[in-house]
């Protein structure tokens, strides 16, 4: 899920709230659960009354009393264990697979949780807020590149054939002018033999081969610069997981799964006991799913095979990325969210890192770090800051 | 004093401008390898290549290349099946943890990566080591992953389980109880007081047991004379500091504790209210100690004086204070009667410590203690130190029992007295004549090999343990890794053959809430998060030990000769390796010692005029004989050392160790003598020294690179000049120009640099570095420098990023040959940590033809391995010689078999820095990994880095503060107002007239010296 939208759907929210004059005073706390419940809750819980892993959750606040719901999100084994009817009969219900309990969430978040949930059944145009498109469509980064060259290619083509059919022109002219009566011979085969001449003539031939030996010269040098990059590494993976299904049809967010990504270097390939947390009752018995299952009864770790590579003099960091510089995980990893198997779709070079250091700005909107730099920069500049004017050019800000 | 007026010089080499040095002065990269090359066969892959070779490898090289990267291997990304809820991986967790190693002790905080250690750093909430940690504890991370280890139970050098040896074990102690057999248990220092509940758990079950205590370099004449406790110590109270052969900043009793001590002491300012005082040093002793190397004023006696000259000292305080004088010959010392004089003086501020073992000798230092005052001041008989509790009489005793075959059964508990005790060879016969016998040693060592059983103990990283370095004091140890090798902690073990549970880490804190927090305020999660469980105040107690010092000064009249002649033999504690317990462990082998500069090896060091007397100079092989037994070693000829003595290091010569150590020097542990019941490490009687005709080099480091002539590399003053002007040993050098003089750092072709953000520096106090070179183990460490093994020291390519230079200097003028060679037989030293400066005019940048070295916007001079062709030019054009060329591969090649060498070794790798390959120039990068991780941690927090967050690994490691690194754009940051003050002062950078500009600045060193007389 991108950030982005989230903000965008938080205004769209206030919004609408505001003039909800009922509501009015919930606005903040339910945009708060809104990111929370998405964060935490969306992967088991619908805000409706589906049943997806666990119950739906519309109309908890009525349901069950504001202390009992807290009790239950800090620990829900405390509270089946100590004897609570409704959990019980909850825990039973769902095959006796207790909910993750989550102590770091506060009571006030969890209140604007219900806050949220209430919300969104009250206001039914608000789901469809997710729908709305990314506010700033990330840079097509298409490879136009093949396209020139065939292009390219093609005009050649064509300016050969002008020119043998101008220098034919030229040679009939010639022959007119001369007076030879030989103007009966079709065009056809005049250029035909004009071109025969052409090709006789050593001037060209030369010309030709140079031609041909820029063009392979070309060809290795781009097929060397491609040495190593791996754009469209589509590799089959041990389990054919979809991040289709998961990232794109139920919304689940990348940090539920990917739990380093706003944290550490790494984003985190997650672990089986993640997968467990829905898939110990959502399709138990799928083969895909079955492998999970052998891979924790045999204590085997699942290898899955690493799609994004880079080298490891390169230091990377995501949270450096994501967390601070607020960038989407679409912005380097395309749209994941469609993918059917998981693809490079960066060329991952460090010309393509340069790149985006040169024309990012730096998010420094809030951010206490930057003050200073940013009051520096806009003293004798007019242009926003960029990552390059911060030293992100430099070469120990990746290679140490 | 000007500084232009005195002469520095790095070895005796360099002094005597010896054909080897000269021809070497201005050969950048030492022995390069050519092609008639004798040595060929020493020397790696590839470096005898000829031309034509070349070319054809790299035609092949080419092709080869362009096959491989037609495919891109399978990279396997393989997530934790159930991830523990504390580890996220990439992200380092720290667990408070205690370092013991016999008697030395130190609190932890260990740094893990995806579960495995890979740092060691101090713990500042421990009262007792207060953060600061001796180079060993940061290396003995790797000896954790040492793959030499033993990797499970041994019968009879047969490997076993478990099950199996406590079955057998217990089966033949119980036979050995049931007919009233002795049975003893033999450690080193043990600092936990629950494994020693766990050993009188074990004496209950078998009654006959006796628990023998020694240590490898015991203070067990220093317990003696105190009634059988240690004393604290508290040097940074004193305003006159005496060693008499107490090497306290290196490696006597708790030298890093002492050394940040001692450093408070000797800590001046520039600015006008700035603190000019300044404790006053004077060493004594037979070799140049490290502690020596720092000291006021030095002289130097034999070792048969030893026990003389604590008697002349004592009478020289005891006739300034009028008491009576003690009996015996008196030695004449230069500076003796200074020492005595300004110990009365500061009476009430005054300490005198003596290295020698000998309890007679420590009774007179007692009672010249209780002369000057120290008791209740700077020693505090109140709370005892546990750091050494050995009984060199019992251990005597038992291996005189067990060689007359009265042990029934023996445990050594972690110790390896065959090895590190004077009478191991005897107690090496004597095991046979033991009917069972059981080590568990980590590995099968001199000892263990001899042993029917070996049931290792875990290493401390893998263990639950606690110490009680000081009476009160606790501490405490978690495991921060499950163990690697079928290993059982000792204690388990000793619980489990006493029939108890063998639940160690249960047991402990039964023992800890029982009996050490007593449902106190804190708890035992509380502890354990903090490593330390200490009382509030400190009790004081200014009782002096009763001793009769005309009784301890005749035994010391018998003992004891002022003018003896001959050769005599000291046998001293190196400051890297210690007593040899962790010899296996590489980044030891390769330390240079802080005086002599040598690594891998330990030698015989005698003095220049001795060496002249014996016909010898250094690298020639010797025969030295002493007690019935004789070492052969290297010469090396060490200024500063007593004439007519021969010193040689413990810890080298392990034959049961491991690779690194095997074969390494030889063992001097028998040439220590019993003196008055306890292990003194000298040897006066007998000595003979006798040329092999052989030769053997050194791997020394300290000549590797000259100064070039260059003046005002180190700067000093002495107290009485700095007091008068904070600049007087400065040296600011001028270039004359059309307009006049002018300062050389005025003058510039460059523009400049704008720092908007950061701007990082260091500033270094050369006047509390003790050359102590834990930073260069920690620097190792932290940034996964290689080691290259002793011949690629020999052959000048060692790779440390930080080095500690040694100088020797004197006053006498460069021309003046018998001044010089005065001072060479006892010259003044300075030490000075030399780094890459990150210069603002960096001359290594201006030359690199790829642009691999740059300048950062925050002042760091980047290095960039991927982008480095290895043209060398940055090095050659370096001034400070800080550039390291990686000649080899220095991992998973087999030339350099150490932990780089090894899965298990390469656990220790930093995996936020690139191991570099060959071919590439490295150097320290002011750890701009650190830099960067703090950083984002300000970042996410959206806020500025706080001053001391960021730290580097030396800065951090450094016992006595004298490095200080931050941001010089913070203006509220230590390293900006240090600087503001001693800008106009102490404050110069290394060969200013240069003018690169560099980032990290010195402070010049001030000696606590009179000021001398113009004459």
């Amino acid at each position: 899920m991108n950030r982005k939208n989230f903000t965008l759907v938080k205004f769209l929210f206030s919004f609408l709230f505001l003039f909800a004059s009922v509501y009015a005073t919930l606005a903040q706390d339910a945009a708060e659960g809104e990111t929370l419940f998405k964060n935490n809750c969306a992967a088991c819980h619908s805000s409706t009354d589906e049943v997806l892993v666990g119950p739906g959750l519309k109309g908890i606040g009525e349901r069950r009393p504001i202390e009992w719901i807290v009790k239950w999100v800090h620990n829900p084994q405390a509270v089946i264990a100590s004897g609570d009817k409704y959990a019980n009969e909850l825990y039973n219900k769902f095959n006796k697979v207790a909910m993750t309990p989550y102590p770091n969430i506060s009571e006030g978040q969890i209140k604007s949780i219900v806050a949220y949930i209430d919300a969104s059944n009250a206001a039914p145009a608000a789901p469809a807020a997710g729908a709305v498109p990314a506010g700033a469509a990330a840079p097509a980064a298409a490879s136009s590149g093949g396209m020139m060259e065939i292009l390219l290619v093609g005009l050649l083509v064509i300016m050969v054939f002008v020119l043998i059919a101008l220098l034919s022109i030229v040679s009939t002219l010639s022959k007119l002018s001369g007076g030879e009566a030989d103007s009966e011979a079709p065009l056809m085969k005049r250029i035909a033999e004009n071109a025969k001449k052409l090709a006789a003539n050593s001037a060209v031939k030369t010309g030709i081969i140079i031609f041909a030996l820029l063009l392979g010269g070309k060809a290795t040098i781009d097929a060397a610069y491609g040495v190593g990059i791996h754009q469209g590494y589509a590799p089959e993976q041990p389990i054919k997981f979809s991040h289709k299904l998961h990232a794109g049809q139920y919304q689940i967010n990348c940090n539920y799964c990917h739990t380093g990504v706003y944290e550490g270097k790494g984003a985190n390939v997650p672990s089986a006991n993640i997968c467990m947390n829905c898939h110990n009752a959502i399709k138990r018995e799928s083969p895909e799913i079955q492998k999970i299952y052998q891979a924790l009864e045999n204590d085997e770790p699942i290898q899955w095979v690493r799609v994004h590579n880079l080298p490891d003099l390169a230091y990377f960091n995501h949270s450096q990325h994501t967390n601070v510089g607020n960038l989407e995980c679409k912005n380097c990893h395309g749209d994941i969210e469609k993918m059917e198997v998981v693809e490079q779709r960066s060329s991952l070079t460090m010309g393509w890192c340069i790149d985006c250091h040169r024309n990012t700005d730096v998010s420094a909107k809030g951010n206490a770090y930057y003050d200073r730099l940013v009051e520096v920069h806009n003293k004798d500049s007019k242009t926003p800051l960029k990552v390059q004017n911060i030293g992100g050019l430099e070469c120990s800000k990746c290679h140490y | 004093m000007e500084n232009s007026n005195k002469r520095y010089w790095k070895g005796i080499e360099e002094l005597t401008n010896e054909p080897s040095f000269v021809k070497n002065i201005h050969n950048e990269f030492g022995n390069m390898p050519s092609e008639n090359d004798s040595k060929g066969e020493a020397l790696v892959d590839g470096s005898g290549t000829h031309r034509r070779d070349f070319l054809k490898m790299l035609g092949f090289g080419v092709a080869a290349v362009s096959l491989a990267a037609c495919e891109a291997p399978v990279k396997k990304t393989i997530p934790y099946l159930n991830k523990p809820v504390d580890v996220e991986p990439t992200i380092a967790n720290w667990y408070a943890s205690t370092y013991t190693d016999g008697g030395e002790y130190a609190s932890i905080l260990v740094k893990t990566r995806e579960g495995r250690p890979i740092k060691i750093e101090g713990n500042k909430l421990s009262a007792v080591s207060k953060g600061v940690l001796s180079g060993r504890a940061h290396a003995s991370v790797l000896s954790l992953y040492d793959n030499e280890k033993l990797k499970g139970p041994q019968i009879g050098a047969k490997a076993a389980d478990w099950a199996q040896l406590d079955k057998e074990f217990t089966a033949k102690l119980a036979a050995v109880a049931a007919k009233g057999g002795q049975i003893r248990i033999v450690s080193n220092t043990i600092l936990s007081p629950s494994t020693k509940k766990v050993i009188a758990e074990f004496t209950a079950k078998y009654p006959t047991t006796q628990h023998v205590v020694y240590d490898a370099n015991p203070a067990y004449g220093l317990t003696q004379a105190h009634g059988g406790i240690l004393p604290s110590i508290d040097f940074s109270k004193a305003k006159t500091i005496v060693s008499v052969g107490a090497d306290f900043l290196g490696t006597w009793v708790a030298p890093t504790e002492f050394a940040a001590q001692w450093a408070e002491t000797r800590r001046v300012g520039s600015a006008k209210d700035g603190k000019k005082e300044m404790s006053r040093h004077y060493q004594f002793e037979t070799i140049l100690s490290n502690t020596g190397a720092n000291a006021d004023y030095r002289s130097a006696y034999k070792p048969s004086q030893e026990g003389l000259v604590i008697i002349s000292l004592y009478n020289a305080v005891a006739k300034l204070t009028g008491s009576a004088a003690l009996a015996g010959a008196s030695v004449k010392l230069d500076h003796l009667d200074k020492a005595a004089k300004d110990l009365v003086a500061s009476k009430g501020a005054s300490i005198v410590v003596a290295g020698s073992n000998d309890p007679e000798v420590q009774k007179v230092v007692v009672a010249i203690n209780a002369l000057v005052g120290a008791y209740g001041t700077t020693i505090n008989t109140g709370v005892a130190v546990n750091y050494r509790q050995g009984n060199d009489m019992a251990m005597a005793n038992f291996i005189k029992e067990a060689g007359a075959g009265k042990i029934a059964a023996v445990i050594f508990y972690n110790a390896n007295p065959v090895y590190n005790h004077p009478m191991g060879t005897a107690l090496a016969a004597a095991l046979p004549k033991v009917e069972v016998s059981l080590a568990t040693n980590e590995r099968a060592d001199e000892t263990a090999s001899l042993c029917q059983f070996i049931a290792p103990d875990s290493h401390y990283l893998e263990s639950w343990n606690d110490a009680e370095p000081k009476t009160g004091f606790y501490s405490l140890t978690q495991p921060t890794i499950s163990t690697i090798f079928k290993t059982r902690q000792a204690q388990s073990s000793l619980l489990t053959w006493a029939g108890l549970n063998g639940d160690y880490a249960g047991y402990l804190e039964r023992n800890w809430e029982s009996n050490i927090l007593k449902s106190g305020a804190v708890q035992w999660k509380n502890a354990l998060h903090d490593g330390v469980f200490q009382p509030n105040a400190v009790s004081v107690s200014s009782a002096v030990p009763s001793v009769d010092a005309n009784a301890a000064a005749a035994a010391i009249s018998k003992v004891y000769s002022a003018n003896a002649t001959g050769l005599e033999i000291s046998v001293y504690e190196k400051v890297g390796l210690g007593t040899g317990s962790q010899a296996n462990n590489p980044w030891l082998q390769e330390f240079p010692e802080p005086v002599s500069k040598a690594c891998w090896d330990n030698y015989a060091s005698i003095s220049q005029p001795t060496a002249t007397k014996l016909n010898l100079k250094q690298g020639d092989l010797v025969k030295v004989t002493a007690k019935g037994y004789e070492a052969t070693l290297p010469v090396l000829v060490q200024p500063g050392q007593a004439q007519d003595t021969v010193a040689i290091a413990i810890g080298y010569g392990r034959t049961k160790a491991g690779k690194s150590a095997d074969g390494v020097g030889v063992n001097a542990y028998p040439f220590i003598s019993e003196i008055n019941g306890a292990c003194v490490g000298t040897c006066t009687q007998g000595v003979s020294v006798s040329p092999t005709g052989e030769t053997k080099d050194i791997a020394q480091t300290q000549t590797h690179h000259t100064v070039m002539a260059r003046q005002a590399v180190v700067q000093e003053t002495v107290l009485g000049e700095f007091v008068k002007n904070p600049q007087s040993g400065r040296f600011n050098p001028t270039v004359a120009t059309s307009e006049g003089k002018k300062n050389a750092t005025d003058l510039t072709l460059w523009n400049g640099h704008q720092y908007n953000n950061h701007a990082w520096g260091m500033v270094i106090d050369l006047n509390t570095c003790t050359g102590c070179s834990a930073c260069v183990v920690s620097c190792s460490a932290e940034n996964n420098v290689p080691v290259v093994g002793r011949q690629e020291v020999i052959n000048r390519r060692e790779m440390h990023w930080m080095r500690i230079d040694r100088y020797y200097s004197s006053d006498a003028e460069v021309e003046d040959l018998k001044g010089l060679e005065v001072a060479s037989d006892n010259p003044e030293v300075v030490f000075q940590p030399m780094l890459c400066q990150h210069c603002n005019n960096a001359p290594c940048e201006t030359v690199c033809p790829v642009l691999a070295t740059t300048h950062s916007t925050e002042g760091l001079n980047q290095m960039t391995y991927n982008r480095c062709i290895g043209t060398r030019y940055c090095a050659n054009n370096c001034p400070y010689k800080v550039r390291r060329f990686n000649w080899f591969r220095y991992y998973q090649t087999d030339e350099y078999d150490f932990h780089f060498n090894n899965d298990l070794g390469r656990m220790v790798i930093n995996p936020d820095v690139t191991v570099r390959s060959r071919g590439v120039m490295e150097k320290c990068s002011m750890c701009v990994q650190r830099i960067q991780e703090g950083k984002l941690t300000a970042k996410k927090e959206k806020r500025r880095p706080v001053d001391g967050e960021i730290q580097v690994a030396c800065a951090q490691s450094c016992p006595t503060n004298a490095i200080t690194f931050g941001d010089m754009n913070d203006p509220a940051s230590e390293i900006s107002k240090l600087l503001a003050i001693e800008k106009e002062g102490r404050a110069y950078g290394v060969i200013e007239e240069i003018n690169v500009k560099p980032n990290i600045s010195y402070l010049m060193k001030v000696r606590n010296k009179d000021v001398k007389k113009e004459a």
